[in-house]
């Protein structure tokens, strides 16, 4: 048995030796004539490189990101990151200013018409203050530390100082990489508390046509607890602040963030959401404050006065009106206001 | 003033990686950064080429353009330096550079690579010449004590050329000229905008 094996083996390396000698003949006698004319060139190359491809071999350091030799493509990125995002990152802070300053100057700020009543009712519980101040507080940490990195170099360092601006940076970029984790947090709450005012509806269709009654006097459309605008303003947070989450994420952790192609493109989303989510939390922050009288108490003390929630969020009013839980409320409201 | 380049000429590089094993000593680099290496293209086909790489110190350097604290400077002789003083450890050095130069001590989560080194062409950094100071931090400064960097000088087949950009070209030129062939100036087209042409 064992010997019939062995002879079958036997005659079948003979018939592949056979095979592979006639095979290899003609083969051998053409790599004898020039060795080096198969020889990989850079220009042969590149000219085969795809976008975003690096000409790479074979490293014998134990190291296989060390492999890749010439990868061309990153200096679009460099060219992207220095011209794109500074660009959108300036036109955004810019013009967020310059359309607010305009604003002001033509509308100035908006009154609650029929005055303050002196009845107050209450827009956000202490959870809802604690998770907008929580999610507030640390996105201006980081867009303050994060605008450094892309403007700092042009505006900060130059009377600051090479040493000192250094030393602002680190803390900075420490800030930025620990803060970032209180606003996921307060993003998150955040989301959960507001997502069922913050559905799209008739409504909204009706105040937009009206321009919320931001540009005239006397012009208030009808809202629940959230106008459209207040909902635009959600729905910018919740999906730019996930988009700004991930990829944060994966730049803080780059073993999860795949490759040096995936790292840059992480960046750019990271920088130009940046500047988009910027330009709205400006005009957020403006008409909170300075911008209407009467707003911010809502995220202050959490009671805003009834008469500027009947102008604002008429049909919000009704809700809490018609809510046995505030009684009182109702009674002393039919009475007029001083 | 001479503009400093590095030439590897493929065709004559024979893998030995003995310009890695130089660079590490002079400088007394750290385990695990590697300011120069050795890539093999093709590995085991016929014409396979091998390339010693380092920081090609590019003219309008992207590493450099794209630092947030501008740690980057130029030298006269066209080397690119950085300050490891004024380095955050951002890491978009690495994101920017097409030759995979700048090293980090530690790959780190939450931005803890360390400050960037990087090969210097052994000049050194910012601090005083010939100093502990800038031995502890860049290496060597050769360039300094009149000498060229030293993968290039110890070079066994003289594939490695380091030198004023033009004499180095002109040498790369001549031996593509005599022996009738060239795989290129790997990284010059990327770096400088213009290759060896021939």
């Amino acid at each position: 048995m064992m010997m019939k094996t062995l002879v079958i083996r036997i005659m079948a390396t003979c018939a592949l030796v056979a095979m592979m000698a006639f095979a290899g003949a003609p083969m051998a006698t053409a790599q004898q004539i020039n060795p080096t004319a198969e020889s990989v060139t850079e220009d042969s190359l590149f000219q085969q490189l795809q976008d975003g491809e690096a000409v790479s071999g074979r490293v014998s350091i134990p190291d296989d990101n060390a492999s890749g030799l010439i990868k061309p493509g990153n200096k679009s990125w460099a060219a992207t990151s220095n011209g794109t995002v500074r660009i959108l990152t300036i036109l955004a802070i810019v013009g967020a200013v310059g359309v607010l300053l305009a604003f002001y100057l033509i509308r100035g700020r908006i009154r609650v018409e029929g005055g303050m009543s002196g009845i107050r009712i209450l827009r956000f519980s202490a959870f809802e203050r604690f998770s907008h101040w929580l999610m507030s507080g640390s996105f201006i940490v980081l867009a303050l530390t994060g605008l450094n990195l892309v403007l700092g170099r042009i505006i900060i360092l130059p009377w600051l100082g090479e040493g000192a601006f250094s030393t602002l940076t680190t803390w900075g970029k420490v800030s930025h990489n620990y803060v970032g984790w209180a606003f996921m947090l307060g993003l998150i709450m955040s989301f959960l508390v507001w997502v069922a005012h913050n559905i799209p509806d008739k409504v909204d269709v009706q105040w937009l046509s009206q321009g919320g009654g931001l540009l005239k006097n006397g012009v208030h459309p009808p809202a629940k607890k959230f106008n459209a605008g207040q909902k635009i303003i959600f729905w910018s947070v919740t999906l730019g602040g996930a988009a700004l989450s991930f990829t944060g994420v994966m730049m803080l952790f780059p073993g999860l963030g795949g490759g040096e192609a995936d790292w840059q493109l992480y960046q750019l989303i990271h920088g130009i959401v940046a500047a988009g989510l910027s330009f709205v939390i400006i005009a957020h922050i403006y008409i909170g404050s300075v911008g209407m009288e009467g707003a911010f108490d809502a995220m202050g003390t959490g009671e805003v006065d009834l008469n500027w929630a009947k102008e604002h969020h008429s049909l919000w009013v009704d809700e809490v009106q018609r809510d046995p839980k505030n009684k009182d409320l109702l009674a002393k409201s039919t009475q007029p206001a001083e | 003033m001479a503009r400093m380049k590095f030439l590897c000429d493929a065709d004559r590089c024979i893998e030995c990686n003995a310009c890695v094993t130089a660079c590490k000593n002079e400088h007394e680099v750290p385990w695990g950064i590697n300011r120069r290496r050795v890539v093999t293209i093709n590995d085991g086909l016929p014409g396979e080429r091998s390339v010693s790489m380092a920081c090609m110190h590019c003219t309008d350097a992207p590493c450099a353009s794209v630092c947030p604290v501008d740690c980057f400077y130029t030298t006269d002789d066209g080397v690119v330096l950085h300050s490891k003083d004024t380095c955050i450890g951002c890491g978009y050095c690495f994101y920017a550079c097409p030759f995979g130069a700048p090293q980090y001590p530690k790959v780190g989560n939450f931005g803890t690579r360390g400050k960037m080194d990087k090969c210097t062409y052994c000049a050194g950094g910012p601090e005083e010449d010939m100093t502990e100071a800038e031995y502890m931090k860049y290496g060597s400064n050769r360039l300094a004590e009149g000498k060229l960097p030293l993968c290039a000088e110890m070079c066994s087949t003289k594939a490695l050329l380091a030198g004023d950009g033009d004499i180095i070209a002109e040498i790369y030129k001549e031996r593509v000229v005599t022996r009738g062939y060239g795989s290129g100036a790997w990284g010059w087209r990327t770096a400088y905008g213009d290759t060896v042409s021939v």
